[in-house]
């Protein structure tokens, strides 16, 4: 006690230390230790040796999993870009109609986050089955091809992964439109500007941040993403994180695995760096939530 | 010309109505079909398909001891976690809302980082170190991990919930002669202990619910999830979708009541 009233400057680094400790410990030094594994050569058997002269792991990981990369770089759009067209009327919708429903709306947003996320996706299984609730009649009634199958395509691995991050879409557009000065639109339509025009001109300007947030929030875990593509696709979905996933836990290839990852993690604080730039970190971080 | 444009303003409105009610439907879908199943009676193994209603898994929710185990572990080290990460976490927040330092800035994306990181990667790279460290992956390996994913949570959570605190009351404390720790005990900490709760109940779900950081650095060690995982091409037992609804229940009551009572404690405000 008597260190710290001699010394007040102590108290923000006392406060931060233990926090500070345990992230440097299991958040940056897992990722400096990845990047030197991705140097390694050799197996887990014989042991590991490092060397620069292994930076052919990228390049050879690379060229073997481009496919993997590609494929997991266009779901994440695709998936993102549907996370929008869904979050975007309904954040709308709680913000300026829902009244007094507001918080119990919101709070449905992010109800699935308290249920299992492996169930929920498996729960998919069953809706999309080709003989579900939804397909079955849809069949019978001759709208959908009897023959037609959702499970195991590529549709199904991207709509799992909208799916499973669209609340992440939702919050940030509906904290940045919430914040919009209702009198901006009244003004708007004092000067004659019909709702369409209100619409564009003031409401979308003003949830960029919003949607720019929601964006990121959503394609970084989508692109990382492997549990909707091993449960709802095929061998011919397969993204880079499952042969992540396969590599470190089935192969134990480190070297290969580690240049995998590495890229994932390089390409993603690429994005989040140039949304930085754009539009500040404190707006980020605090539409995180 | 002003009787279409209210035509078209009310089906838009319209619209927009049951474009919103299809969303909600569409997040809440699954979760309905997972409680659903927790009743179906499965033919064979898997339990994708309904056949009729029994209320025996529920009966039998302690049935396979391997799932019981699991359950118990991961209760188990969502606890630890939580308890570890929230009081470390807050103490972070309080000191980058509430003080001025260099490299604060710096700091705070740091402290975003993981949130930023693909959970993959996350996993991956604490496997890397285990590994090189020839540290043992076990409990004590997954409760490292899930305290460091939710360090970060609690301080984003926490750090909106101090931004709003008003320090004239710790200001008057201090005038009134109570010692920083009293005024710490008896003002600052029962004004932001909503928030604590908050930061406290996002964490214990994250953990109990995390898969793939867990399936990197549990060795051996089974928790709900990774039974889970490892069921899916057995076929899950309906009791699995028994226990996944009773923990929705449970955190959502917990998070209702909190809401009730902050909203009591509101209306007392003069």
């Amino acid at each position: 006690m008597g260190l710290i009233r001699r010394h007040p400057a102590l108290v923000p680094l006392l406060l931060l230390l233990p926090g500070l400790v345990w992230l440097v410990s299991f958040y940056l030094a897992p990722n400096i230790q990845m990047f030197a594994s991705s140097f390694w050569s050799g197996t887990l058997e014989s042991g590991f040796s490092f060397s620069f002269s292994n930076w052919t792991n990228y390049t050879d990981a690379l060229s073997k999993y481009q496919q993997q990369y590609a494929r997991s770089i266009e779901y994440g759009f695709a998936a993102t870009l549907i996370c929008f067209a869904i979050a975007f009327p309904l954040a709308y919708f709680i913000a300026f109609k829902a009244g007094r429903a507001r918080s119990a709306l919101l709070f449905l947003v992010v109800a699935p986050f308290f249920t299992s996320y492996l169930l929920r996706t498996i729960g998919w299984r069953t809706i999309l089955g080709d003989d579900s609730i939804i397909l079955g009649p849809l069949k019978a009634a001759g709208l959908v091809d009897p023959a037609a199958r959702f499970l195991d395509t590529p549709f199904a691995v991207i709509a799992g992964i909208a799916y499973n991050f669209v609340p992440f879409m939702i919050l940030p557009i509906y904290v940045s439109l919430e914040k919009i000065d209702r009198r901006l639109l009244e003004a708007a339509q004092d000067l004659y500007a019909t709702s369409w025009g209100a619409f564009r001109r003031v409401t979308l300007p003003l949830a960029m941040p919003g949607i720019f947030a929601g964006s990121l929030l959503t394609f970084i875990p989508a692109i990382g993403d492997f549990i909707n593509a091993e449960l709802l696709g095929n061998p011919n979905t397969t993204m880079v994180g499952n042969v992540i996933q396969r590599q470190f836990l089935v192969d134990r290839d480190y070297p290969t695995a580690a240049a995998l990852s590495f890229m994932l993690m390089v390409l993603i604080l690429a994005g989040v760096a140039l949304y930085g730039r754009l539009l500040g970190t404190d707006e980020l971080t605090s539409k995180a939530i | 010309m002003s009787i279409i444009r209210k035509i078209a303003a009310v089906a838009a409105s319209r619209f927009l109505t049951i474009y919103a009610s299809l969303a909600l439907l569409y997040l809440l879908l699954p979760i309905l079909t997972v409680a659903l199943f927790s009743f179906n009676d499965p033919i064979g193994r898997s339990n994708y398909s309904w056949s009729s209603f029994t209320i025996d898994n529920w009966l039998s929710l302690f049935r396979d001891p391997t799932l019981v185990s699991a359950v118990g572990i991961s209760l188990r080290i969502a606890l630890v976690s939580t308890i570890i990460a929230t009081t470390i976490g807050t103490l972070m927040a309080m000191a980058l809302v509430r003080y001025q330092f260099r490299f604060r800035k710096a700091l705070d994306l740091f402290v975003f980082l993981p949130l930023a990181t693909p959970e993959i990667v996350l996993g991956a790279s604490l496997l890397t170190l285990f590994v090189t460290l020839r540290i043992p992956l076990g409990e004590i390996t997954l409760i490292l991990a899930h305290v460091m994913f939710n360090v970060s949570y609690v301080v984003v959570t926490m750090k909106a919930r101090l931004a709003g605190f008003d320090m004239r009351l710790e200001e008057a404390a201090a005038d009134l002669g109570a010692t920083p720790w009293q005024t710490f005990w008896r003002v600052t900490f029962p004004l932001i202990l909503p928030g604590i709760a908050a930061s406290a109940v996002l964490a214990f779900g994250l953990s109990l619910d995390d898969f793939v950081i867990t399936r990197f650095n549990a060795g051996q060690v089974q928790t709900f999830p990774v039974y889970i995982y490892l069921k899916v091409q057995k076929g899950i037992p309906p009791q699995v979708n028994a226990f996944a609804t009773l923990f929705f229940v449970v955190t959502v009551s917990l998070v209702a009541i909190g809401a009730l009572l902050q909203r009591r404690r509101a209306n007392l405000k003069p």
